[in-house]
């Protein structure tokens, strides 16, 4: 069994999977609901607008399989607006509902910041991560996006500062989310993977 | 927790690989893209920019296979751009690769396509790239390559381009490119000054002082450089260990 990217139409998938290939993981990507039933484990990779990402979602019927690959207890990794699609919405996109396993709003940047929020940015660790497990706290995480998930969100791990406290890592049970970019991320990022990699049965 | 100052190395690419352009003499060949890639790469470059410098449409499929054979040696954000005129032009880039593209001289004859590329992929993949000549007390935007002048005010194109969809602005002082004597540390903050996105100070980069210079007085949230990088004359992981002596916030690598 493999680890299915999921492919919703858009993206830079080939880093991603570049980047777990590196660490001897096999991978496919997943465009049909069928593949998330087979598949031992899922990523979500995301980038673009979080209403045409739900949307391709809901196009190729995969956010029920997301949920029941959730609820069969399969390691999940949402990256950047695959974090953002797990809450129930977005001001990006008001009135398109997302997968709705959080039920906070992602909102926008502030203004008093620079939005994008791009480039290389710390974390502040609220609990024990597991996907973090052996990387120090002062590494620094690659970072391209203009909405943020609030950092109270109840299973926010890290959280990072920009405009406001946002969620940068979210864990519970087998479901994982980073808001910046591991595959982009160096050797950093590469150990993010790795440590999600190792969770896979 | 802060936010680093990222060092950028350019690759100016013609016909596969990588060129300088010396006045009154032409291009000269500076080595392999992937070769030079790999070296950025694990001497801790932020990102890497990728430029089709020849920006013809023959040379398209070359330059979108250099962009594949760059991004197969990064784990590092890649920026790609050079002629890039319409949707079609990004998507290619994007697909081969790149997570950011750069318009220049299209997003100047027709704005929109910088609404369509941030629609369809983004503001942070879009990166609109200005080259400026000082003109007395201002700063004209030039197209082309630097050969067309725009009879615009820099400052006012950045803005409308950010609010157009433009989520970064690589700033290139067409005065200083190539002539070592550092960047335009004025323009750069007053570009700065005027937009809500990142600023990517280019041209003129010489010495450790120089990108110190552009951080502090030119508030830039990057920097880009290309030959001094090329040549080894300076390395990026002296360059950070040096600004991250003098308080600039860089991501060093270990």
């Amino acid at each position: 069994m493999k680890i299915a990217i999921v492919d919703y139409g858009a993206g830079n998938l080939p880093s991603v999977e570049r980047a777990l290939a590196k660490l001897g993981a096999d991978t496919e990507r997943a465009v049909a609901p069928g593949q998330l039933a087979c598949a031992k484990a899922i990523v979500l990779p995301g980038v673009g607008h979080f209403g045409a990402f739900v949307n391709g979602l809901r196009e190729r019927n995969l956010t029920s399989s997301l949920c029941g690959a959730l609820d069969s207890g399969k390691p999940i990794l949402g990256i950047c607006l695959g974090l953002q699609a797990m809450f129930a919405s977005s001001e990006e996109a008001p009135g398109e509902p997302g997968l709705e396993l959080f039920p906070e709003e992602v909102r926008a940047l502030p203004t008093n910041v620079k939005s994008p929020h791009i480039g290389w940015n710390q974390l502040r660790r609220v609990h024990t991560s597991k996907l973090l497990r052996g990387i120090p706290d002062d590494a620094y995480f690659y970072f391209a996006h203009s909405f943020a998930a609030p950092a109270s969100a109840q299973y926010t791990v890290a959280a990072c500062d920009h405009g406001f406290p946002f969620a940068a890592v979210i864990e519970h049970n087998n479901l994982a989310a980073v808001q910046f970019h591991p595959e982009k991320s160096g050797e950093t990022g590469a150990q993010v993977l790795r440590n999600f990699v190792d969770s896979v049965p | 927790m802060t936010l680093a100052r990222r060092i950028i190395p350019c690759l100016d690419v013609h016909a596969g690989r990588v060129v300088k352009g010396i006045e009154f003499e032409g291009l000269r060949d500076m080595g392999d893209p992937a070769e030079l890639a790999t070296r950025y790469n694990c001497e801790g470059a932020d990102e890497l920019v990728v430029l089709d410098i020849s920006a013809s449409h023959q040379g398209r499929g070359t330059f979108l296979e250099t962009i594949r054979r760059v991004a197969e040696q990064l784990n590092i954000p890649l920026t790609a751009g050079g002629g890039i005129r319409t949707m079609e032009d990004g998507r290619a880039v994007l697909r081969a690769g790149a997570d950011k593209v750069t318009v220049n001289t299209a997003a100047v004859k027709r704005p929109e396509l910088l609404f369509e590329l941030a629609q369809q992929f983004g503001a942070q993949a879009v990166v609109l790239s200005i080259d400026v000549k000082r003109n007395g007390d201002s700063w004209e935007p030039y197209t082309r390559g630097g050969r067309d002048a725009t009879g615009r005010d820099a400052a006012e194109w950045a803005a409308e381009a950010v609010s157009r969809g433009a989520g970064e602005i690589l700033l290139t002082s067409i005065d200083r490119d190539g002539t070592c004597s550092g960047f335009d540390c004025e323009l750069t903050a007053r570009i700065a000054s005027t937009v809500p996105v990142p600023v990517i100070a280019s041209g003129g980069a010489s010495t450790f002082d120089d990108f110190l210079a552009v951080f502090t007085g030119g508030r830039a949230d990057a920097a880009l450089a290309a030959s001094i990088f090329h040549t080894a004359t300076q390395s990026i992981g002296r360059l950070k260990k040096f600004l991250a002596e003098r308080g600039v916030p860089v991501r060093l690598s270990r």
